[in-house]
């Protein structure tokens, strides 16, 4: 905007080349040192001042001067503390550059002064309101810079009308647009949607482009908030697009960038059309897909021009269209065609263009049309992973690997993305390694494929096998009793190399201690080979590590009792029985007296084989939408869970719910949390069952408060740790608030906080929360704590604050956000009237604005009793005989805040036969009303 | 040790670079451009750390001398280094500009291959240096075979710092007690922080190889003496004054001729000088300072607009004394617009771009007083903030030396050569400056 002012300043004048401001940044660029700028400053700051100071009023030209050095003074990195008064002054000049240098300033150093926001907004508003276009134009360019909120206040009503009025030129029209999307993306509620926005739409259709380009952005972000009343620019959108598409280079002049015509507005209509599902219109969807067929068609023709900037253009329009292609999903011919050139592109010799081109593929390997005229690039791909140089290249190609992967190609996929694990950068090894787990589960046909795939995996990227891989692989070796022999006989033989990662000996101590007895028959792998190969493994590893390998020695005891000698002196040696480690030395105390003194049936139930894992989503696969980030995934894992549903597992629960988080307690066998013989008995399998996949499910935190609005006691929150009740009283504009949290576990919650926060502007004036004792941070298993909140109304308000809750359990951290159920309902006083005074007040609240009516479904039975409770519970009085038709209710109130007190009405009318309620709220206060009227329509 | 010295102008550009070791490499000279003289920060450490590399810098004026190290050196040492060379090249040729050092660039080159070799720091007596480092301007007669080797035992030897076989017709001997007092004094008058640093600098053209003894009146000595009972010596009241008997020094530096064994023992200071000027000792005192000016503040603020301030300044020693360059720097606010200034005695000006008023006065006798009052005028500016008052600092010099030091005797002993003590012709002076001298107001 900056250098749109600059073209659009007239041609300097003789006066105006503000000479001595030239000399002073010429003294500055001189200077030798930074003591002598700061002194040259200094000096100069003195007689600005003192110019400033002067009794004489200084003219125009010497206060632009003046503030011209204070800015610049100021972009040096010195504070400014005056001129801002001079800077206002110049505002209300008549002469261009001064007006210019006025508002610069302004726009530079604004500071929230009461005063000078006065006097600002004043002078902005007289230029607004001047007929003169480029005042208009500063002006707007003002309070798109400073974006503040304060502006936003003052202006968001004005804006608007300049916007659609129809007299208004075409450069302040595009102004006005930009600032008032910039005025809508820093405070989108003072930005009201009016009747103007209809008229919005139609400056797609304006004559000029300059004004449709700006148009298209504010329209493209006002949409994705208000999907439905911009709905009918997706017909005007279309024929926009279609006209430029279809005109030559030559028909727009100005607006054609290197033979391209309009690239940048084609591409803000591509990206309108994606906030919106396929035109339903035959005819707009027609000309659409025509449009895009058109775009499609170009791509394949000889450039017009050798510069770079040609084609960029170009590509920039096509790769919009193929988002928009993908976004729709329902042309087959368009995708295809579309996946045709991307694949053209996978070979271009422009990196950028090869990046595009894998990200855009791995979308359209999502959809079931494109999904094998992606696979056919497959060669191409898998070179790419292998030569690219730029590692972010690579990156996207294992990623489109991965998206393209099915049955029949997985083998394939999978040991092309292990061969290039080798090679690959630290950076994704650990996405890398999650995904070939992932697909090697998915795919698998043969399990005997996956145990070798998983050990190969081990084997090559041990470091970064999280545990959740290996888990799931010993996990799924359970399950199958078909694989359990085979992945036996692996796990013997991979771990006789030399050196093998940690991992391995993990997977191979557990495997081994469960089914080394199917190939015990085999005299090269018998039972004392088995347990020598992995006690040669013991020094070498780490505690977690070891103490699943004496787990692994006592099963060996149950299963050969012949190496029980061996095992017990093992165990007897002092290194076990006497180590530094707790954990350590409690294992080899219990396990040496368990195999000495039980009998061989207690020890066989004791050792029983692990029961199967219940069937859970893949916790890989959680793990790896966490890595990515909720949404990154989720598109193609819902898509794959469509097409391929419970392929290996049987159909587990799997969904979108992003937002579970890894077991608390990644303890495989549960040891951490009791002695090591529970974890066997069959008593503690509930807690067995769980360790793998376990998540405590995040309800949204909004889900709760629904319940709150007419109840005031209950339960708050529950999952498998915690449950958090809830008891509540309030009277006048307090309230008090008890918390209960309970430990449903039997093991101790550490480090619990709690804290309640009042987000954004809840939090400077609309509520006031103040906490009581706060809690211990320990909380006992099966213990409840509780706490107290007060609460103080100062004014209405509509959101809800934060309960935060933190703790640790069983080393993992729990992290919990809900809301609180604070409504402004809460602070209802019931007032009871008579049948007369209820309509004389209902009739003085009749401006519309304090009237809010919604009519909706009803989602429970209509039961009276149960209507009646729930309004009561509301806090209102239930007036009875009011109305004269008795199947209504109506219901009066105060809410009682700090600031003020609101009276309201109620009425609620229940048509039976319909199903439906109309909810009709009249209040004082039209913020009561709205948010009164949006509370309970939730309720009924 | 030291790996590489590199010099600078204000643009960062380098002058000289000496690379020591072959840790260091090209891009270390960039590197401290870019980082240090290039960084505008207004605070600076003279020491910074960049990828490993430690560069340790001084500036004089506008030249930056940076000495550069990957290993962990003693960093007192290299700053004492980099004075001493600073010191070397003044000596040679004068202050220490872009312009002189260009000019001298291979003298300079020179000078560093003979200070320090293989990054350890050697013989940097300019003396000494100038004997065999001899560059145009420096006296130029060819030397003899017999001189050379003379250079090479001299250096080499135990006494670096003196040549043997030096003749003065007249065995002169100058001797400066130069100190800066410095001064932290609270609005009521209260002293806050004091101390004084002082240094004995000697000037001595000495025929032979003189052995020197310097007596002074620490209390050390004194008291020991006292004790002791032995009278005065008879020329230990020729060279002292009156007034106090006997300083507490809080610590000491000698010059390495100086033998510190002796120092330890006797506390008695005894050396064989070096020919020419050199700096003898270094000390500190802290305790019974003579303030020799008392500043009287007094900072009226009348509404928001106007300001008026009236300063007093006393002096406070002998009226026979005199004191010379006064300087009283009284700091403005920030928003001053326009300063009146009204003195009694010397001049007074306004200085914007110091942003303070700076009052001279040229001399002024002992136990006088002068005053000087101005009206600030003040510009209404948005900043809520209060003014901070810096304090109100001073500058002067003195003929007498604030810690109270006086010179008891100095000897000179020259057993080889027919000349005795009284033959020696003594001077001596005392100059205190004023180092950081402010009274807050």
């Amino acid at each position: 905007e900056e250098a749109e002012k600059r073209a659009n300043m007239p041609a300097v004048s003789k006066g105006d080349g503000m000479r001595g401001l030239a000399v002073f940044i010429s003294d500055i660029r001189n200077c030798k040192s930074k003591e002598a700028e700061i002194k040259r400053i200094n000096k100069e700051l003195a007689n600005i001042r003192s110019k400033f100071k002067g009794d004489k009023a200084l003219d125009g030209y010497s206060k632009k001067k003046y503030v011209c050095k204070l800015l610049f003074i100021f972009l040096l990195g010195h504070d400014i503390d005056f001129g801002h008064m001079e800077a206002v002054n110049l505002l209300s000049s008549n002469k261009y550059t001064e007006k210019q240098i006025g508002y610069l300033f302004i726009s530079v150093l604004v500071n929230s002064n009461s005063e000078l926001i006065r006097l600002i907004n004043n002078a902005i508003k007289n230029d607004l309101s001047s007929r003169n276009p480029t005042f208009m134009c500063l002006a707007l360019h003002c309070i798109a810079n400073v974006g503040s909120r304060e502006m936003a206040e003052a202006f968001a009503g004005e804006i608007p009308r300049i916007l659609v009025a129809g007299d208004t030129m075409d450069s302040v029209k595009q102004s006005a647009a930009l600032c008032l999307l910039r005025l809508y993306k820093t405070s989108p509620d003072l930005v009201l949607m009016g009747e103007w926005t209809s008229r919005v739409v139609h400056l797609l259709n304006d004559q000029h482009m300059g004004v449709v380009t700006a148009a298209i952005s504010l329209i493209t972000c006002l949409s994705q908030k208000n999907p439905d009343e911009f709905k009918t620019c997706v017909s005007l959108a279309v024929s926009r697009l279609s006209r430029i598409v279809s005109s030559a280079s030559t028909d727009l002049q100005d607006y054609t960038y290197y033979f391209v015509p309009a690239p940048w507005l084609s591409c803000k209509l591509l990206r309108l059309l994606q906030c919106y599902p396929p035109p339903e219109d035959g005819a707009v969807k027609g000309r659409l897909v025509e449009c895009l067929e058109t775009i499609l068609n170009k791509a394949q023709e000889p450039p017009k021009s050798k510069k770079v900037q040609h084609s960029n253009a170009k590509n920039a329009i096509l790769f919009e269209a193929i988002s928009l292609i993908i976004h729709y999903d329902s042309e087959p011919n368009l995708l295809v065609r579309a996946c045709n050139q991307l694949g053209q592109f996978l070979q271009h010799r422009e990196t950028n263009l090869r990046y595009l081109a894998l990200e855009s593929m791995c979308t359209l390997a999502s959809s079931e049309f494109s999904h094998e005229a992606v696979k056919t690039h497959i060669e191409t791909v898998i070179n790419a992973l292998k030569t690219e140089r730029d590692v972010s290249v690579r990156q996207r190609a294992a990623d489109l690997l991965y998206a393209m992967c099915d049955r029949s190609n997985a083998k394939q996929i999978v040991a092309e993305m292990l061969s290039y694990l080798e090679t690959a950068d630290y950076s994704i090894r650990e996405e890398m390694v999650l995904k070939v787990a992932i697909l090697a589960e998915k795919y698998a046909v043969d399990y005997s494929w996956y145990v070798d795939t998983i050990l190969n995996l081990i084997r090559i990227a041990g470091d970064y096998v999280s545990e959740e891989v290996w888990y799931r692989v010993i996990q799924i070796v359970i399950n199958r009793d078909d694989v359990q022999g085979y992945a036996a006989k692996t796990v013997f033989e991979a771990l006789q190399a030399p050196a093998c990662h940690e991992n391995m000996v993990k997977v191979g101590g557990y495997i081994l201690g469960e089914f080394g007895n199917l190939i015990a028959g085999d005299p090269r792998s018998s039972p004392l080979v088995q347990f020598n190969l992995l006690h040669s493994k013991f020094h070498l590893c780490s505690v977690p590590t070891r103490a699943l390998l004496l787990s692994a020695y006592i099963k060996f005891i149950n299963l050969f009792p012949e190496t029980k000698s061996t095992i017990q002196e093992v165990l007897r040696s002092d290194s076990q029985i006497r180590n530094s480690d707790v954990e350590l030395q409690q294992r080899a105390v219990e396990y040496l007296k368990l195999s000495s003194i039980a009998s061989t049936d207690v020890l066989a139930t004791v050792l029983e084989e692990m029961p199967p894992f219940p069937e859970r989503e893949s916790s890989i696969l959680a793990k790896l939408k966490k890595k990515k980030g909720p949404g990154a995934v989720s598109v193609n894992e819902l898509e794959e869970g469509k097409r391929e549903g419970g392929e290996l597992n049987g159909g587990g629960e799997r969904g979108g719910d992003s937002s579970s988080t890894p077991s608390p307690s990644a303890d495989l066998l549960g040891l951490r949390a009791g002695p090591p013989v529970t974890a066997a008995a069959p008593s503690a399998g509930s807690l067995l069952v769980d360790v793998f996949s376990e998540a405590v499910k995040q309800p949204s935190p909004t889900a709760f408060l629904r319940l709150f609005v007419c109840k005031n006691n209950g339960v708050l929150f529950e999952n498998q740790l915690l449950q958090i009740g809830i008891k509540s009283e309030y009277r006048q504009n307090l309230g008090r608030m008890y918390l209960f949290y309970g430990n449903k576990t039997s093991v101790q919650f550490v480090t619990f906080t709690t804290t309640v926060t009042c987000p954004g502007e809840l939090q400077s004036h609309i509520l006031h929360i103040h906490t009581w004792n706060s809690l211990e941070p320990l909380i006992e298993g099966g213990a409840q704590v509780q706490q107290v909140i007060n609460i103080e109304c100062l004014t209405d308000f509509s959101d809800a604050p934060l309960l935060n809750i933190k703790f640790r359990y069983g080393g993992a951290l729990q992290n919990l956000t809900l809301k609180l159920p604070v409504t402004i309902n809460k602070f209802f006083q019931p007032t009871e009237m008579a049948s007369h005074d209820f309509f004389q007040r209902w009739k003085q609240l009749s401006l519309p604005q304090q009237e809010a009516q919604k009519i909706f479904k009803a989602n429970h039975a209509m039961d009276t009793e149960v209507l009646k409770a729930k309004l009561l519970g509301l806090g209102m009085a239930l007036l009875e005989n009011v109305d004269p038709n008795p199947e209504n209710f109506v219901c009066a109130g105060v809410i009682q805040t700090k600031a003020q007190q609101v009276g309201s009405l109620l009425r609620l009318e229940p048509n039976a036969q319909a199903q439906m309620y109309r909810l009709t709220v009249r209040s004082s206060k039209d913020t009561v009303s709205k948010r009164l009227c949006e509370l309970l329509a939730e309720q009924f | 040790m030291i790996g590489g010295l590199f010099i600078y102008n204000h643009k960062g550009e380098v002058l000289i670079s000496r690379v020591y070791r072959d840790d260091i490499g090209r891009n270390a000279v960039d590197a401290f451009r870019v980082n240090v003289i290039h960084a505008r920060q207004q605070v600076r450490s003279p020491v910074t750390n960049i990828a490993r590399t430690s560069f340790f810098h001084v500036k004089r004026s506008n030249i930056w001398l940076a000495a550069v190290t990957k290993q962990n050196v003693n960093a007192a040492m290299v700053f004492e280094f980099l004075y001493k060379m600073c010191d070397v090249m003044t000596a040679y040729f004068g202050k220490i500009s872009e312009e002189n050092i260009k000019n001298n660039f291979v003298l300079i080159y020179e000078l560093l291959d003979e200070i320090l070799d293989f990054g350890y720091p050697q013989n940097s007596e300019t003396g000494a240096l100038k004997t065999f480092i001899t560059q145009q301007g420096i006296k130029g007669q060819p030397q003899t075979k017999e001189e050379q080797s003379q250079i090479t035992s001299q250096v080499t030897g135990q006494i670096g710092w003196r040549r043997e076989g030096i003749k003065y017709r007249r065995n002169e001997l100058f001797l400066d007690v130069l100190e800066s007092v410095n001064l932290l004094m609270s609005p009521q008058g209260q002293v806050l922080s004091a101390h004084v640093s002082g240094r004995v600098v000697m000037k001595s053209y000495l025929s032979g190889m003189p052995e020197c003894k310097f007596g002074m009146n620490d209390k050390i000595v004194i008291d020991k003496q006292g004790k002791g009972g032995t009278t005065d010596e008879p020329g230990k009241s020729e060279l002292g004054g009156s007034g106090k008997q006997s300083i507490a020094i809080d610590d000491c530096t000698f010059h390495q001729c100086v033998r510190l064994s002796k120092f330890d023992s006797e506390r008695s200071i005894s050396f064989i000088p070096p020919d020419g000027e050199y700096e003898l000792m270094r000390y500190r005192t802290t305790k019974d300072i003579i303030l020799p000016f008392r500043v009287i503040p007094l900072v009226r603020e009348v509404g928001r607009t106007k300001l008026e301030v009236k300063v007093v300044i006393k002096s406070n020693f002998k009226p026979s004394l005199l004191a010379q360059k006064i300087e009283v720097r009284i700091p403005t606010p920030l928003n001053t617009s326009g300063v009146q200034v009204i003195c009694m005695k010397g001049k007074a000006k306004y200085k914007a771009s110091e942003n303070a008023i700076v009052w001279k006065i040229k001399r002024m006798a002992g136990m006088k007083e002068s005053q000087i009052s101005a009206e600030i005028e003040l510009l209404p500016t948005n900043d809520k903030k209060k003014w901070a008052r810096p304090p109100i600092s001073m500058n002067f010099e003195v003929p007498f030396a604030p810690s109270g030091l006086k010179v008891r005797y100095l000897k000179v002993f020259e057993s080889k050569l027919n000349y005795s003590d009284h033959d020696v012709i003594k001077w001596v002076r005392y100059i205190g400056r004023s180092g950081i001298y402010e009274t807050r107001c």
